[in-house]
């Protein structure tokens, strides 16, 4: 179990030890092939931030060895934002009068229709968490209704239970994303006050139960700025070398989200997680785990979107909305989640992809449950 | 000496697979470009004829995205089944491609390992069985492993593709005592994938009697792939030449005398 480590490794963190790595350390990491926990540490501390351009030049040498200068395009669709969970970072929030509402199967269809139609083959499905609203069995209907328009599909929604996964992976969900959001237990319980999400450990180890399930990808994170960064960094990183190494055959991916503005009034105590803060994550994520995926939402704005890309980011989100449906004109929106900070339309994204150099990948799955699933 | 060593006619000298002639021992990957037009280039200045693309990558609904549609008319398609995790899905990946009209060449990768990439030998070997019986040239991607090389081989493998080093390493030959076993003991072409980093790294593979080498990382995350291309096609070139000519004994020391036997030569 994952708890283990973080029980193991949560009284090492403190203040002292972090602040207690030298310039010297950073460099020995530098010249490091394979690194070791111990090492991510080095990589997440102060002494770290002195050393963010040759962190970032071996960053990047690293990601086009590995994924070359290519990078995937996917976009989130929203099926439906009721929610039974009053987290307090999130507009979502039972206790927020925002309006409801889900899709008809014939909605996600046209939403489908409209998302495909931009060439975007790699599809996220969102829900809030209510099992009565958004159960199972809605998700698998969308699933259906959805894989044969897309290469893949994703779910990011409530943790299920591991033979939940398996009948979403039977039906066609290829990956699943997940974030713990804090892996501070405090932290947790405090922004999470009320609903099934207070329940800390069966989220942790939701990406487990999917593996276990079946499910070929997984991409976990933590919303950074919740609560202390530097712990937060550490144990996402942690958790998924944890996976990889438990589920081999598993693609294991990190994303970055940092805290957007949203509808409610939550100030996190913690400090915030400045550009240059955000750049050191990423560079110590892909340093720690040079296969890792790491995602890069439309939560940044295009400058930083375009800045950050070259540093060790495999995976974009395009043309978003955060909202309930949207992309089809005929359906009618419900409140978004988040406010998004980069609105670029597709091709626009494609654009300032192949202008910084790298190709834009619009598929990079097969679908290998039926045959007219791909567009053959 | 000279009347019984076959004569080396280099001109003459290629390469049968699945019932092809191929006069390139190049074969080239299209993956981690930066751009799919730069890919033709690297074709032609690589000279390869055959192309390996992972299915999972060729984009069929934006046709100016799929790279197929970059490819010469000629080119021999090599689909590889990456994101495979048993034979199973090899198989079905293959299928897929020859349904999408790719041919019939197939490039069996299956990894159930993320952390280094590495070949599953066994599923390998049972998705080898199982689409030769379908009629596909199958060029199963392995470990150098001699027992799995062998067994391929009675499967009717068309090629027998080991590794030098992880893919997309470019550590070079690090396999190369395993490697040198295969091409000694196994009689189908052995064609080293993954690990290459540099042109003196096929020209040694070449030496050692590969019967070709195929390379993406390092041409397509070199500074410059098209001239990369052509570095490597030189190396294949002149490793294969080398290996034909049949190189003279490597000696550590010079031998002018011969201190043990030389008694014989005296009075």
């Amino acid at each position: 179990m994952f708890y283990e480590r973080i029980k193991e490794w949560q009284p090492k963190l403190s203040a002292a030890a972090w602040a207690s790595v030298s310039s010297a350390d950073v460099e020995r990491v530098l010249a490091r092939e394979t690194l070791q926990p111990l090492d991510l540490v080095v990589l997440l501390s102060p002494a770290a931030q002195a050393y963010l351009e040759a962190l970032a030049k071996k960053a990047q040498a690293l990601t086009v060895r590995n994924f070359g200068r290519t990078m995937g395009l996917f976009t989130p669709l929203y099926l439906a934002n009721y929610c039974s969970n009053q987290c307090v970072y999130c507009s979502f929030h039972a206790g927020n009068e925002i309006a409801r509402c889900k899709l008809t199967i014939e909605q996600v269809i046209q939403e489908g229709k409209a998302i495909s139609s931009t060439g975007l083959q790699h599809l996220l499905l969102l829900t809030g968490e209510s099992r009565l609203q958004s159960g199972p069995a809605y998700l698998e209907e969308c699933v259906r209704a959805l894989r044969p328009m897309f290469a893949s599909l994703g779910l990011e929604v409530y943790p299920l239970a591991t033979e939940e996964y398996r009948r979403l992976y039977e039906v066609g969900i290829d990956s699943v994303t997940l974030f713990q959001e804090t892996y501070d237990e405090i932290t947790y319980a405090e922004v999470h006050p009320a609903g099934p999400k207070r329940n800390y450990h069966y989220r942790l180890e939701a990406p487990e139960r999917a593996c276990e399930a079946g499910i070929s990808a997984v991409n976990i994170g933590a919303l950074l700025g919740l609560s202390d960064w530097r712990r937060d960094a550490f144990f996402s990183a942690l958790h998924a070398d944890y996976l990889q190494r438990a589920y081999p055959g598993v693609e294991v991916a990190l994303s970055v989200p940092r805290l957007r503005p949203y509808a409610g009034s939550f100030n996190p105590t913690a400090a915030p997680v400045t550009d240059a803060f955000l750049v050191q994550i990423i560079l110590a994520y892909r340093l720690f785990l040079p296969r890792a995926g790491l995602t890069l939402s439309t939560r940044e704005n295009p400058q930083m979107r375009e800045n950050l890309l070259p540093l060790g980011i495999t995976r974009m989100s395009a043309g978003a909305l955060t909202s309930v449906g949207g992309y089809s004109e005929t359906n009618n929106v419900g409140s978004a989640q988040f406010e998004i900070a980069d609105q670029r339309s597709v091709p626009e994204v494609v654009r300032m992809i192949r202008a910084k150099g790298y190709l834009p990948a619009f598929c990079d799955w097969v679908n290998m449950r039926e045959k007219d699933a791909v567009g053959l | 000496m000279n009347e019984i060593r076959q004569s080396v006619n280099p001109s003459a000298d290629s390469l049968l697979i699945g019932g092809v002639n191929l006069l390139s021992r190049l074969f080239v990957g299209t993956g981690k470009f930066s751009a799919h037009e730069i890919v033709p280039r690297v074709l032609a200045a690589s000279g390869s004829q055959v192309v390996t693309m992972a299915l999972r990558r060729v984009d069929w609904k934006n046709p100016q995205e799929n790279i197929l549609n970059f490819l010469p008319k000629d080119t021999i398609l090599l689909p590889n089944t990456s994101g495979a995790r048993t034979a199973e899905e090899a198989v079905r990946i293959a299928r897929l491609a020859q349904a999408a009209g790719c041919g019939n060449w197939v490039k069996i990768e299956v990894v159930k390992d993320q952390h280094y990439l590495l070949p599953d030998n066994w599923e390998t070997l049972q998705a080898t069985e199982q689409l030769v019986k379908e009629g596909f040239v199958v060029l199963p991607y392995m470990s150098p492993d001699l027992g799995a090389a062998k067994r391929l081989q009675e499967a009717g493998a068309a090629a027998i593709m080991p590794l030098g080093a992880p893919i997309g390493s470019n550590r070079g030959l690090q396999t190369k005592e395993l490697l040198r076993i295969l091409i000694e003991e196994i009689s189908l072409p052995i064609i080293v994938d993954a690990g290459l980093g540099r042109p003196s790294e096929a020209a040694e593979a070449m030496e050692m009697g590969a019967a070709a080498v195929l390379v993406n990382t390092a041409i397509a995350t070199a500074g410059d792939p098209v001239v990369m291309a052509q570095a490597f096609r030189l190396a294949v070139a002149a490793g294969r030449l080398g290996y034909l000519a049949g190189p003279g004994e490597r000696r550590t020391t010079a031998e002018a005398s011969s201190p043990l036997t030389g008694f014989l030569q005296e009075g």
